[in-house]
């Protein structure tokens, strides 16, 4: 440990513990945490496609729209250490959108603008614990933030929530994505503190 | 603020650097793997703020280092770099 | 000198804070002791490490902002939304301690012996590490020809302000040129705009004279400035450029 600085606090505050995961702290605000510059897809360009499966499935963004959507309300978890709770987004669940794909093995490689990709366990983005979210707080998500769409998984470290989400790649393996090919943990749940290889 | 504020230089990394490899390393001249641009660290695109660091060809853009931190370890993917040029002291 | 490699481990250094001087209502400058210090060049910054009492702890880097002769200083720039700097601006005070590794950097340097001319191009707090080589330039009597070209929001925000119209003053070969991008004053004689080519144009020697290029802000400033010296003609490789973040 350094040493101790007079009167500094840093900008933390703790919360309801069964609420905020071992190691994080609480923030009003929503910190952008970025890997490369914002991609900016026009909607008419924009697909959101699902292969892997029986045969390759894909919407537009007119499409997508006409999915069913819901408004979902969760506390979200940065593995670098901070907690936002009853974040409000709107979008569709991941199980409607894998229903309407037949498909047999256990693992998704979501893969994004930019390059960016995050593997997920099936069972961990269905039964109502994922979305593509497309609106933040009421509005529509704004770029920085992942829009047009990013995927919402909020029961695992916001890594997961891929921004810039264009689809997904169903595996019959668990393979490492982005930041879990560089020692980040492969599933991440932060109520184990799952941060890094080996937790 | 946009990412495009959020982007740093290499010179953001110095430290970092320095801590891993016992070498001032942001004057070194760079090889990107994917585009082939020569440049000195200082001037890649660092984005620092991520669950790690990321840093980018200024050119093409494409990931040339990883760098995650942990208690205790790091790691490092430079697998986007194809070659890195460490000098001696004169 | 350029590009030396620096071996051996970085270690953190308790550093006293010894003054504490306001330079604007934003901005303050920490004169530092370290007992190890081992010295820096002009451009060089160093790493704070910040400890709370139960753990806590926050990074930022600062520029130096003395000479290599002179005694340690950095000066740092508070922001609003910031969590390190409203720290060391507003709350610090003489006799406390931080921690600090450094120097850091062997790019984004310049030393005295080098040949000229010197153009220097900051925004805001980018002029910091730029003072540090006035700095050196005018401790070692050098009469190297050196411009800066300093822009800030208001007047009320000039870091350093007498000092640089001092150093001008001189005549010694230091032209001082200032750009306010927000306000300027009454009668106001000097620039009133963001940077662009044709302010380089004018302040800036031809690419041909082959300058040392330094330019210091955030990164929009940056990629403005570095873009209009490419636009008069300068080679990208021969500006050097140092990016400042905006987590405070």
């Amino acid at each position: 440990m350094g040493i101790v600085s007079r009167g500094f606090k840093g900008r933390r505050s703790e919360g309801p513990p069964d609420r905020v995961p071992p190691g994080q702290h609480l923030t009003d605000d929503f910190p952008v945490l970025s890997a490369g510059p914002t991609p900016h897809t026009p909607l008419e360009d924009w697909t959101f496609t699902i292969e892997g499966g029986a045969e390759p499935l894909s919407w537009s963004w007119d499409e997508f729209q006409e999915l069913p959507s819901e408004t979902i309300t969760a506390d979200i978890h940065c593995v670098t250490r901070w907690s936002k709770l009853d974040t409000v987004w709107e979008g569709v669940s991941v199980d409607t959108l894998l229903d309407r794909v037949e498909h047999e093995g256990s693992y998704l490689l979501a893969f994004c603008d930019g390059g960016y990709t995050t593997n997920l366990p099936l069972e961990h983005v269905t039964d109502g614990k994922a979305w593509v979210a497309y609106g933040y707080n009421g509005q529509p998500l704004d770029p920085e933030h992942g829009g047009p769409a990013r995927l919402l998984v909020p029961h695992l470290y916001f890594w997961k929530s891929a921004k810039w989400v264009r689809g997904f790649a169903l595996r019959d393996e668990d393979e490492p994505g982005f930041w879990e090919s560089n020692g980040y943990h492969l599933l991440g749940d932060p109520w184990q503190e799952q941060r890094y290889w080996g937790d | 603020m946009s990412s495009e504020d959020r982007r740093l230089d290499g010179n953001a990394i110095g430290g970092l650097l320095l801590e891993l490899f016992g070498l001032e390393l942001t004057a070194a001249m760079s090889i990107c793997r994917s585009c082939g641009s020569e440049e000195q660290v200082a001037r890649l695109h660092v984005y620092a703020d991520a669950p790690g660091v990321v840093v980018r060809c200024c050119h093409c853009e494409r990931v040339m280092m990883r760098i995650v931190r942990a208690p205790g370890r790091t790691w490092l993917d430079l697998s986007g770099t194809g070659s890195l040029e460490l000098r001696e002291l004169d | 000198m350029a590009g030396a490699a620096v071996l051996g481990r970085l270690t953190w250094l308790a550093a006293d804070v010894i003054g504490a001087a306001a330079e604007t209502p934003r901005v303050r400058t920490l004169r530092l002791h370290a007992d190890e210090w081992p010295g820096h060049r002009a451009g060089q910054h160093l790493d704070v490490r910040l400890t709370a009492e139960d753990g806590y702890q926050a990074f930022r880097s600062y520029s130096i902002a003395t000479a290599p002769d002179d005694e340690l200083a950095i000066t740092v720039e508070r922001l609003d939304d910031g969590e390190v700097s409203p720290y060391l601006v507003d709350e610090l005070r003489e006799g406390d301690r931080i921690e600090v590794r450094g120097p850091i950097g062997g790019y984004f340097v310049w030393d005295a012996s080098e040949r000229g001319p010197l153009l220097l191009i900051g925004g805001g707090s980018g002029v910091v590490p730029l003072m540090a080589m006035i700095r050196h330039r005018a401790g070692t009597g050098s009469s190297i020809p050196a411009r800066l070209l300093y822009s800030s929001r208001t007047l009320e925000d000039v870091i350093y302000r007498g000092e640089l119209d001092e150093l001008a003053a001189r005549q010694d070969g230091f032209e001082l040129f200032h750009t306010l991008t927000r306000s300027q004053p009454e009668g106001w004689a000097g620039y009133g705009r963001r940077i662009d080519a044709e302010m380089l144009r004018e302040v800036a020697w031809p690419a041909a004279d082959e300058p040392q290029v330094f330019v210091c802000g955030s990164t929009r400033f940056v990629d403005t400035a570095a873009d209009g010296l490419v636009a008069i003609g300068y080679e990208p490789q021969s500006v050097k450029t140092e990016r400042f973040g905006a987590t405070g």
